[in-house]
Order: C-alpha cells, then sequence, then structure tokens
C-alpha cells in the first residue's frame, strides 16, 4: 500500500548541469598550436609535441585562456580565488594524448556564481558551484573497412574493425560549468543555456558555431513535489534520496530540453509503474530523441587526482580587478530602452547577440533610433530569420545594409520598395544596395518625371477627368494608378495624389 | 670497450658545427633525454623504436655549445633502479670493477666519462641516479635545484623531483657543463631566471677558508665503515683548508626513503600511463576492449620494477589510500625541506657520504628491492627539498670509489661547487 501511495504522489524534476565550453583562444591551453580548424583541416596536422602528449614534452599555461576565465567569472558573478592550480585527472581512454588530462580539482579559477536568465516571462535564477578549466581531449572515429568515404564507414564502436584517433582538437582550452540542481524544468535548462551562450558571446570568448563548442552533461532525479520549500529549494537529504541519471551526449540548447523531457517522463512513468529508478549513466541519441542506458555498472570512478607539478599555482588575485568585460546583455537592454526609447521587445531583439546590438548602435548613431530599430530589429532580423541565417552570415557587408537605411532615411528609395525588393535581393543575391536599385530601376523618380505623367494621366483620361469633377470618388484613385504606372512605381503615391488634385482643381 | 661495459643502449654520434665552449667536448646523453631523430629508449622495451621528432632543450644546449653527442647511455628502465640493471638492453658494468655494477639510474653516463667514452656526460637525478653512478664510479656528478635546468624533453618519471644534471672528471668540467644547460626556458613552466648567466665553473677555485660544513648524524650513522672512514678523511682534509665542520640534526630524513618512493611511485604511475601500446610499445591483435589491449600491451612492454612501482604508485593515489600513503608523503616532505631550511641557517653547506655502501656485484641487489631503496637514505633527501648536491670522489676504500655528497641551499650551485673543488685538492 505504501507503494500505491508513493505512485500517487506528485513529482517534481529537479536538474543540475555540467556545461563544457570550448573557449576562444589563439592557442591551445598548454601549447602555442593554434585552435583555428583549417577548412581542408587535415587529422593530426594541427599538432606538437605537447598536445600528442609525447614523452618528455610539458605544457605552459597559456594566460589568455586564464583570462578569458576569469570573464566568465565575472559575469557570472564568481568568486576568483587567490592562486589557482592543476591538477592531473587520471583515466585511460585513447583520446586521450597521455592519459590524464590536466583539470582544476581543489582551486578552480571560479566558485559560487550565479546566472539569471528569464523563461516565460518570468525571472529565474541558477547557483554556479563553479567553473575550472581543463584541456579538450582529442577526437576519435570508429570504422569500419570498406571502400567509401570515412564518414560513411564511421559507426559505433562495436560494429568497428579499428577507431582513429585525430588531436586536433586536444588541449583546445575548455571551461567546465557546473551548476546547482536548480533547475525545475527542461524548458528552464533551455533558456539558462541560451542566456549562457548569449553571455560567453558577449564576452568575446566564445563560437557557438564551432563544432563541438558547447557539450551539454545533464543529472536529472524526480523528488515528490511536497518536498520542495517555498522558497523552491529541497534539503540536501530528500536530494540524496533520489536516485538520479546522468545524461550524456548532449550538444545543444533543443537537445538538452529534449534529452530531458525525455528522460523526466521515463522517469515517472518507472515510478507511476511502482518500479525504481536505476541511478546510471544514459547516452542521449539525437536522432531517436530518447535516452538509452551506457550498460556500465555505475561504480564511483576513482581519478586518482593530484597536483600538476609541471605547472606551478598561477597567482590570480587582482585579475578580476585588472580585467575588463563589456557590457553584459540585460545591462545593454536596459540601457537600449532608455538611451534609444525603445520598447522591451525591440531592446531584446536588438541586444539578442552583441554583434547586432553593435550593429544597431552604429546605425542608431547616425539616424533616428527609431527607424534603426525597425530596420534592424524587424527587417533585417525578420528576413535573416526566414532565411534560416543570422548576423554573423553577413558581418563582412554590414555596412551595405547601413547603407539601405541610410537611403531610407534620405528618401531616395520608398520604403516599400527598400523593404520587398532591396533587401531581400541583398540577402539573396548578395547585391550592394545601389546596384539592386539600378538594376531594378527602383530611384525615387523626380518631379520633373511625376509633373510629365501627371499631365499625360490627365491628358489620356478624359472620362476619369469628368467623373473626378463630378464628385466621383473612384477617378481620382484610377488616376493615381495611372501615375504610378507610368513611373514604375518609383514615385510616392501621397505626392502623386497632391499634384493630381492641384492639376484637375486648377 | 664500450661494448663489454654496455655503456651505451645507441651508439651514434650528432656532430654540431657551433663554435662555444664545448666545442671539441664529447657527451653522451642518458637515454631518457629526447634526440631529435635518435632513439631514445629510456632503457625500456615499450621505447625500444621510439624516434624523438625534438630535442630536449638540453640537447639543443649542447649543440648551440658546440659539443660533439656520442651517444645514448644506458640507464634503469625508466631510471627505476639504482644498479642499471633493470635495463631492457642489459646491465652497464663498472668501469672501475666490471664485476661491480656502476650504479644508476644514470650508469651508462658515469661509466662512459669513468671509462673515456666521452669526455662528459648528461644524467638525470630523481633520487640520487646521478650523484649515485658519480659516487660508484669515480666520476662528479651534479644534481641541480629544481627548476634549474630544463626538463623539457626529459621522459619522466618522477616530474617533481627530477633534474638533468652533469658528469665530468672534474669538478671544474662539470659546473661548465651545468653552465652551457641551466637557465630558464619558455618551455618548462618550472624554470626560474636563476642559471640563465651563470659562471658555476669559475667557482671551482678550492677556496673553503671560513666555510661552515654540516654533517647530518643520520647521513652517516648507518654507513659502511669504510665508507665512513674515507669520508671521514675528507672532511679532515677541507678542515685542513680552513673550512669548519659541525654536526648537525635532520629530524625528518629517517622518513625520506619512504616519502621519496611513494611520491615518485604515484607520478610515475601517471607520467607512463601514455605507453599504452598504441602509439608506443607493442600494438594490436590483441582481443578484448581497448583495456585488455592497453593491459596486455602494458604487462609486454615494461620490466618488472617498473610494473612494481606503477602498481605501488596506483595504490598509493587511489580513493581510501590518497590520505594515507601519498599525503602523508607530501606532508614528510614539506618537513625535509623545512628541516634543511632550518640547517642552512646554521652552516653553508651540508656533506655525507653520496651511497653508503660500495658499489655492490652484479645481480647482488636484484633479489630485495627493498634492501636497495634503503642505499638511496642520502640522496633523496636532497630532491624532496629540491635543492642541489654534487657528489665528488672522496678517495678509494678497497680499491673502490667512495663519493662524497654535498649539499646546497636552493641555487647554492657556487658553494657546492666551490666546496667540492676542494676536496679535489
Ligand atoms: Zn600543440
Amino acid at each position: 500500500m505504501t507503494a500505491q501511495a508513493l505512485e500517487q504522489r506528485d513529482f517534481a524534476v529537479v536538474i543540475g548541469l555540467e556545461v563544457h565550453v570550448q573557449l576562444e583562444t589563439a592557442t591551445k591551453i598548454f601549447c602555442g598550436c593554434s585552435t583555428d580548424a583549417a577548412d581542408d583541416e587535415q587529422p593530426n596536422t594541427r599538432t606538437c609535441p605537447t598536445c600528442l602528449g609525447l614523452p618528455g614534452a610539458l605544457p605552459v599555461l597559456n594566460e589568455g585562456a586564464v583570462e578569458a576565465a576569469v570573464k566568465v567569472g565575472k559575469a557570472l558573478d564568481a568568486d576568483i580565488p587567490e592562486q589557482t592550480r592543476f591538477h592531473r585527472k587520471n583515466y585511460y581512454y585513447p583520446d586521450l594524448p597521455k592519459n590524464f588530462q590536466i583539470t582544476q580539482y581543489d582551486a578552480p579559477i571560479c566558485q559560487d556564481g550565479t546566472l539569471e536568465f528569464s523563461v516565460e516571462g518570468e525571472t529565474r535564477e541558477v547557483d554556479i558551484r563553479r567553473a575550472h578549466l581543463e584541456e579538450d581531449p582529442g577526437s576519435i572515429k570508429h570504422v569500419r573497412d570498406g571502400t567509401g568515404n570515412l564518414d560513411s564507414r564511421t559507426v559505433a564502436i562495436d560494429r568497428a574493425d579499428y577507431t582513429l584517433v585525430d588531436y586536433n582538437r586536444a588541449g583546445t582550452p575548455l571551461m567546465e560549468i557546473v551548476t546547482q540542481p536548480d533547475f525545475r524544468s527542461p524548458s528552464e535548462v533551455r533558456s539558462f543555456l541560451n542566456k549562457l551562450e548569449e553571455v560567453l558571446e558577449y564576452l568575446g570568448i566564445f563560437d557557438s558555431t564551432r563544432d563541438g563548442s558547447l557539450r551539454i552533461d545533464a543529472n536529472l532525479s524526480l523528488v515528490p513535489a511536497d518536498e520542495i520549500r517555498d522558497d523552491g529549494s529541497i534539503s540536501e537529504e530528500v536530494l540524496e534520496a533520489a536516485n538520479r541519471t546522468e545524461v550524456k551526449n548532449i550538444s545543444s540548447h533543443k537537445g538538452a530540453e529534449k534529452a530531458l523531457t525525455y528522460e523526466a517522463s521515463r522517469q515517472r512513468n518507472l515510478v507511476q509503474r511502482g518500479k525504481t529508478v536505476e541511478q546510471e549513466t544514459r547516452h542521449f541519441n539525437e536522432a531517436h530523441g530518447s535516452t538509452v542506458s551506457m550498460r556500465t555498472k555505475e561504480e564511483e570512478k576513482d581519478y586518482r587526482y593530484f597536483r600538476e607539478a609541471d605547472l606551478p599555482p598561477l597567482q590570480v588575485a587582482g585579475w578580476k580587478e585588472t580585467i575588463d568585460i563589456p557590457e553584459l546583455p540585460d545591462a545593454r537592454r536596459e540601457r537600449f530602452r532608455e538611451e534609444y526609447g525603445l520598447d522591451a521587445e525591440s531592446a531584446s531583439k536588438l541586444t539578442s547577440t552583441k554583434e547586432v546590438a553593435d550593429f544597431y548602435e552604429q546605425v542608431a548613431e547616425t539616424f533616428d533610433p527609431d527607424l534603426a530599430a525597425t530596420w534592424v530589429a524587424d527587417n533585417l532580423l525578420g528576413e535573416l530569420n526566414y532565411r534560416d541565417m543570422a548576423i554573423e552570415d553577413i558581418d563582412g557587408r554590414l555596412d551595405e545594409f547601413a547603407r539601405l537605411v541610410e537611403l531610407v532615411a534620405e528618401d531616395e528609395i520608398t520604403t516599400k520598395n527598400a523593404e520587398e525588393v532591396v533587401l531581400r535581393r541583398m540577402l539573396d543575391d548578395e547585391m550592394a544596395p545601389d546596384d539592386v536599385i539600378d538594376e531594378e530601376g527602383l530611384g525615387k523618380a523626380d518631379d520633373d518625371a511625376v509633373g510629365t505623367a501627371v499631365e499625360e494621366a490627365i491628358e489620356e483620361n478624359p472620362d476619369a477627368v469628368e467623373d473626378y469633377h463630378s464628385g466621383e470618388g473612384g477617378a481620382l484613385n484610377f488616376l493615381v494608378g495611372q501615375v504610378m504606372q507610368k513611373t514604375g512605381g518609383s514615385a510616392d503615391p501621397g505626392s502623386v495624389n497632391g499634384m493630381l488634385r492641384e492639376k484637375l482643381d486648377e | 670497450m664500450s661494448a663489454d661495459l654496455n655503456i651505451f643502449v645507441t651508439e651514434e654520434t650528432l656532430d654540431s658545427d657551433a663554435d662555444g665552449p664545448l666545442s671539441g667536448k664529447t657527451v653522451a646523453v642518458k637515454d631518457n633525454i629526447s634526440t631529435e631523430g635518435l632513439r631514445t629508449t629510456c632503457g625500456s622495451a615499450m621505447l625500444d623504436d621510439y624516434v624523438p621528432p625534438y630535442d630536449a632543450t638540453v640537447v639543443e644546449r649542447l649543440k648551440n655549445a658546440g659539443a660533439t653527442i656520442v651517444g645514448k647511455a644506458n640507464m634503469d628502465e625508466f631510471g627505476m633502479g639504482s644498479t642499471t640493471e633493470t635495463s631492457a638492453f642489459g646491465a652497464t658494468k663498472n668501469p672501475v670493477d666490471p664485476e661491480r655494477v656502476p650504479g644508476g639510474s644514470s650508469g651508462g653516463s658515469a661509466a662512459a666519462v669513468a671509462a673515456g667514452e666521452a669526455d662528459l656526460a648528461l644524467g638525470t637525478d630523481t633520487g640520487g641516479s646521478v650523484r649515485n653512478p658519480a659516487a660508484f664510479c669515480g666520476v662528479v656528478g651534479i644534481k641541480p635545484t629544481y627548476g634549474l635546468v630544463s626538463r623539457y624533453g626529459l621522459v619522466a618519471y618522477a616530474n617533481s623531483l627530477e633534474q638533468i644534471g652533469p658528469f665530468a672528471p672534474t669538478v671544474e668540467e662539470a659546473a661548465e657543463l651545468l653552465d652551457v644547460i641551466a637557465g630558464p626556458d619558455a618551455n618548462d613552466a618550472t624554470t626560474h631566471d636563476e642559471g640563465a648567466d651563470s659562471d658555476y665553473a669559475s667557482a671551482a677555485d678550492g677556496d673553503v677558508d671560513g666555510l661552515t660544513i654540516g654533517v647530518p648524524t643520520e647521513l652517516v650513522e648507518g654507513a659502511d665503515d669504510r665508507v665512513v672512514e674515507t669520508f671521514e678523511a675528507a672532511l679532515s682534509d677541507l678542515e685542513a683548508q680552513g673550512a669548519e665542520t659541525t654536526e648537525v640534526s635532520l629530524e625528518s630524513v629517517g622518513h625520506a626513503v619512504q616519502a621519496y618512493y611513494v611520491i615518485a611511485m604515484s607520478e610515475a604511475s601517471s607520467n607512463l600511463a601514455r605507453f599504452d601500446g598504441v602509439r608506443y610499445g607493442k600494438s594490436g591483435g590483441y582481443d578484448g576492449n581497448w583495456n585488455e589491449s592497453f593491459a596486455r600491451a602494458r604487462e609486454e612492454g615494461f620490466g618488472a620494477e617498473v610494473k612494481r612501482r606503477v602498481l605501488l604508485g596506483t595504490y598509493a593515489l587511489s580513493a581510501g589510500y590518497h590520505d594515507k600513503y601519498y599525503k602523508k608523503a607530501q606532508d614528510a616532505r614539506a618537513w625535509v625541506a623545512q628541516d634543511f631550511d632550518a640547517a642552512f641557517e646554521e652552516v653553508d653547506v651540508l656533506a655525507s657520504p653520496t651511497m653508503p655502501v660500495l658499489p655492490p656485484k652484479l645481480g647482488e641487489s636484484l633479489d630485495d628491492p627493498l634492501q636497495l631503496y634503503l642505499t638511496d637514505a642520502n640522496t633523496v633527501p636532497v630532491n624532496l627539498a629540491n635543492l642541489p648536491a654534487i657528489s665528488v670522489p672522496a678517495g678509494e676504500a678497497e680499491g673502490l670509489p667512495v663519493g662524497l655528497q654535498l649539499i646546497g641551499p636552493k641555487f647554492g650551485e657556487e658553494t657546492i661547487v666551490r666546496a667540492a673543488s676542494a676536496v679535489e685538492n
């Protein structure tokens, strides 16, 4: 009967995250190799004795990576210690050149931070337990013998004939950000990740377009809903008592929401049927949208952490004061509302990425901020979104888009043409705005040409003129249409209207 | 002659065009120091065919100084041993008495200098591996302060303890070689500014007038009588030259050997993890998953002493034992360092027999590793405390060389070179 009671209790979802982000630095964390993947990069070419883990090679800390980490710490309002140091995490894995990973253990670069984000209009705050620096391993591919390209022969390990290792990625600086189990739904996780990525991009230390730049492990458990305190917190005992699963292999925000939604309902189903949730590690299968047990015995892994003597401790007291970070998205949003008088929605759209915000400010400096907001937030972002593009895709051509706003602001082209023809062709055909205008003949007709067209229209349509004089309303519209046709749409309908009246009423 | 003594693992000459302080000098390089294009085995079957694609910093400095490298000297496998008998390429014999061991782990390097196969040699010292064979072969060997010489390219055994150091027939020549290899290196974050413009060689002036030499009773007590006799005679000689000797006590050193082995083995278990058969050693053809394959490759590639130390080190770092062994050893290490600091408040250098015993016969010590570990009692405290030390020939007992060890404060290389040069007088 107690089982029955348990089944009928209402359960809440509790989620904690470990987010691995690749930091954008010019060189790897412990050697001078570039972190930039070349377009035609061959495996194992972006390497040196250190990141290959050759016997005798030593790590030297890239202080740029520590600086980037301190920026993250500042943005998360975390504590930066007086001194930070590195440990070895020992385990055998073929993607690990030395069979240990240099990471941080007892003196991580950031501790006790928070990140605020909004979900469905509500503001939420999640505590960051710690964030530490470490080296990325290499990457491996399990391959089947046969013909055809490698990708088509890449298979699951149990079907592979051999495994290939590529160390190009090895030594890329990683930051592992560990949250408290503060999330209560998969959609909160997604909003948090959006916000985190936004902040990291604002800091200029993260490139979301890079393959593998964000990797997420999540742990999820169900706790009885009535155990959640009024302030939303849960006691340690309740958390300890709940069996949790760790879900690995999540690589996107959408994936995180999907994986955790699946995992939450899987656990709910088990509990409702009176079964227990196994404490285990599960693998997220992105294609199927499900999680599968990794069928490994869940034993506490012993990584035999100990100090990395090759890297002396780094004194970072004071770094927090000397390293500046740019204005973060929340602050910038607030400023946009005040400084440019934007509404909440436009301000939010215009600060969605640092690049959009920078572009908006560049345009708003010269032209009317409202006009700039309409053009950047509605027209440009709308058309980009429609094409599945982002501002990064046109970042070499932002001047051309500023020129388009200028053409509209200076009244050299109608808003309608600018929106419907010029902007679209700029995006679809990668043309400059002036070229589109020339090719389409969209330059606003001069008054002489319009005047001639007005005269012609009156001359050619005596019936309509008569109707106008007898007070028939439709006649004027007909004549306006005639003038617009003659000018190829480049005249302003309002002013044509006025000119016609003037002529007819003479 | 060298073939008989088995001094080199690989005998190959690397000439240098550079004109420098070592022009015309031949140097033997211990086989755990990377030489570009020349195989570097660490005395292990695991690295039988490993050819480094880069030079260690010290090798680069040798070449820039005009030295001619004459070969890669034999050693205990990965430096794990003190007789050069654990090498996968066979034991090296002591040129003084070919029935005896040359000491180790840098036995090939010491023997090369003693036998005249090279003018100079480089060895490495993790717990005495330069000073021990220097003493047994009757040559000079220096273990520099941790961080004075770059370890970039030295295949790590216990990276928090070891340093590359010179061998030479005389103190002055050893100091000259140290001058060439010392100094900061951007590739080794543990190096310092010290040693950048060193001139240790000119400190070999034999002037010990007014020098205070402390003699730690703990490092003399357990030694062989014949060794103590020779050591004391050398001390009297230094007193005759104006030095003052005084007894000091280093209470902590009784724990040094245990602490040293726990730390060295722990670090070794991690440093040697990369040798898993994928890129080094015999690979492939094994059944089972990759863990099983790694285990097979390591079982076949490593010798018994390496396996023993890797297993013990893994154990010492394991959850549940870490505090009992590894952490305790770190505490003992800190205590040893403190003891030395206190001693150097009172004295300029410390002196002891380098080795408490005379060189054993080949094969004699292999059966009892624990007994062998104890012969490191006088050398390991120096590594635990990151200090410089030199072993200089103090005389002979029963026709066998006895080494005298002089220990200095951190970066006190000049002082130990000066004092050692007086022993030669
Ligand atoms: Zn590299």
